[in-house]
């Protein structure tokens, strides 16, 4: 278990985290979810033990991370936002380096890095710095491994990186997942909330919600209507003119919005649209994502 | 009614060494549309751009941005278009009012029309109160906004951005995308790269490049029509693996 108690820190004027309480359970892919500047890295940093609360407390595994944070950084690898690997060294010198810091051998866990380094080890002689995204962030995260951490801390692991490396990278976490690694992982992608147990959306140093993907969805409590025009300019202008309307978002090819009083005169509200944006328009009532409920949320807050 | 073309991309090819990093583009871009550019890392969106900016050369192809030669008059592209990038945009060390001013200079706008374009943005923004704060202080959201108004703040034919909107919440995201709506409303074509694939939903076309090659160009709808997807995240990934 990972307990979180009422941890709070500041730089400056700044709080970077206001009073962040959770639990994380033994095997759990936790997720967290929040822009820049919310305080995940601060948060990870305080957990890993490379930085000190001002308030509060935090343990991993029963262990203290001020009072025993020397086993703790025997048991969690860490993969930070920013590439962080010896651009100069080859990709197999950093693999090698990093076992050694751990006392261990890239023979000893090769089984754990195997479906993850296999991708790159043609690349091995190859130094760090000169290869792609992708591959820089498959190297990271096979020496954040290679020590067989109990603990795996990711910072933002697929900022930058495209759609469909993406999902290879998840369809990684999963697989680790299932050899008893617990994970935390930090995105700006509302999309991969949904790959998680579960996750903490995170705002200005507050955690604002904490649940499983699907309880967070059904915690939305209103109507959500989804409308659809070609032109996405006009439609914008003329549902934010349109009496009654609490929120108006757009969300990929449609708009997203709900009422005030959550209904919706469909009669009146294609009139409106008729009289103001060309074209075929169609509204339809649809499930919120989990981009819905992190956007109501930070309206409320 | 033909479509006024604003860049016009025959045969690019872009070699570095060995390596293709461009291989064989053709595309137009429209006036005022809003044209989305897609494909994983590497797949060679980058240099594309950079051609089109005129900050790099291509091995052969014919180009023309705004009706200008990229061979001949790189030099009078760069004043016709802005640019925006992630990771440089803004003097953080320079206040609000100081950045304006700078890129106003650059571009050769009049003392007078910088003063004029200054405060017309300021008041756009909301940001009057802000216009002596250090760019350093001012929360990301707000940076990212300031830096597209000063990529067209002199007012060019083609505004490029690349990857304009990583990292930022998702409110400020769409107020990000609300202002490249406008944009195009008011005529300025726009050319964007993400790797959010709602974003590409919002463009009027995109292409989506794969290893130095365009592999799908269409509007939104039509690719999800024609591969049978239900978004183009799926889209996505189906073309550029």
């Amino acid at each position: 278990m990972i307990k979180i108690d009422h941890i709070s820190k500041s730089f400056g004027e700044t709080r970077a985290l206001n009073d962040v309480s959770l639990r994380i359970s033994d095997g759990e892919l936790f997720g967290l979810i929040g822009p820049d500047g919310a305080g995940k890295t601060t948060l990870f940093r305080i957990l890993i033990t490379l930085m000190l609360a001002d308030a509060g407390s935090a343990s991993i595994f029963d262990l203290d991370v001020v009072d025993d944070f020397k086993s703790i950084r025997k048991i969690t690898g860490y993969m930070p936002g920013r590439f962080s690997l010896y651009q100069d060294l080859s990709v197999e010198e950093n693999l090698k380096f990093y076992a050694s810091v751990f006392g261990t051998t890239i023979e000893e866990n090769y089984d754990l890095v195997k479906d993850i380094y296999s991708h790159i080890e043609p690349f091995k002689t190859r130094p760090a710095g000169k290869l792609s995204g992708g591959m820089k962030q498959k190297l990271a995260l096979s020496c954040a491994l290679i020590h067989a951490p109990k603990l795996l801390v990711l910072d933002e692991p697929t900022t930058g990186v495209d759609a469909v490396s993406r999902t290879e990278f998840w369809q990684m976490l999963k697989d680790l997942q299932r050899r008893g690694i617990t994970i935390i992982v930090s995105t700006p992608y509302m999309d991969e909330a949904s790959l998680c147990d579960r996750v903490g959306l995170m705002q200005k140093g507050h955690l604002l919600s904490v649940d499983k993907p699907s309880h967070i969805v059904d915690s939305f409590d209103r109507t959500l209507w989804a409308v659809h025009a070609a032109d996405k300019y006009t439609l914008l202008q003329s549902l934010r003119s349109y009496p009654g309307v609490a929120s108006v978002n757009a969300f990929g090819e449609s708009v997203h919005i709900t009422m005030t009083d959550d209904q919706l005169d469909q009669a009146n509200f294609r009139r409106h649209l008729q009289d103001n944006v060309a074209g075929d328009i169609a509204v339809s009532e649809i499930k919120p994502t989990i981009e819905d409920c992190f956007l109501q949320l930070l309206n409320k807050s | 009614m033909p479509k006024d073309t604003v860049i016009t991309v025959k045969n690019l090819v872009k070699k570095f060494g060995q390596f293709i990093a461009n291989d064989n583009l053709n595309f137009e871009v429209y006036r005022g549309e809003i044209f989305g550019f897609l494909g994983a890392n590497g797949a060679g969106k980058t240099t594309a751009m950079r051609i089109l900016c005129g900050l790099s050369r291509p091995t052969s192809g014919e180009l023309y941005v705004d009706g200008l030669d990229v061979y001949k008059q790189a030099e009078e592209i760069k004043k016709r278009i802005g640019y925006m990038s992630q990771r440089f945009s803004l003097y953080e060390d320079l206040t609000v009012a100081e950045n304006m001013r700078l890129y106003g200079g650059i571009y050769g706008l009049s003392d007078a029309a910088i003063k004029t374009r200054t405060e017309a943005l300021l008041a756009e923004l909301d940001i009057s109160e802000q216009r002596d704060t250090l760019i350093t202080d001012l929360p990301l959201g707000w940076r990212q906004k300031l830096a597209f108004s000063v990529a067209v703040f002199h007012n060019p034919s083609i505004v490029f951005l690349d990857e304009p909107t990583g990292g930022v919440d998702p409110i400020t995201r769409r107020q990000f995308w609300d202002m490249i709506y406008k944009t195009a409303h008011q005529g300025i074509t726009v050319f964007v790269t993400t790797h959010y694939m709602d974003e590409a939903e919002y463009c009027d076309r995109v292409c989506i490049m794969s290893e130095g090659k365009i592999v799908a160009l269409d509007k939104p709808g039509r690719l999800k029509e024609q591969y049978a997807a239900e978004s183009m995240n799926e889209v996505f990934i189906r073309m550029a693996r």
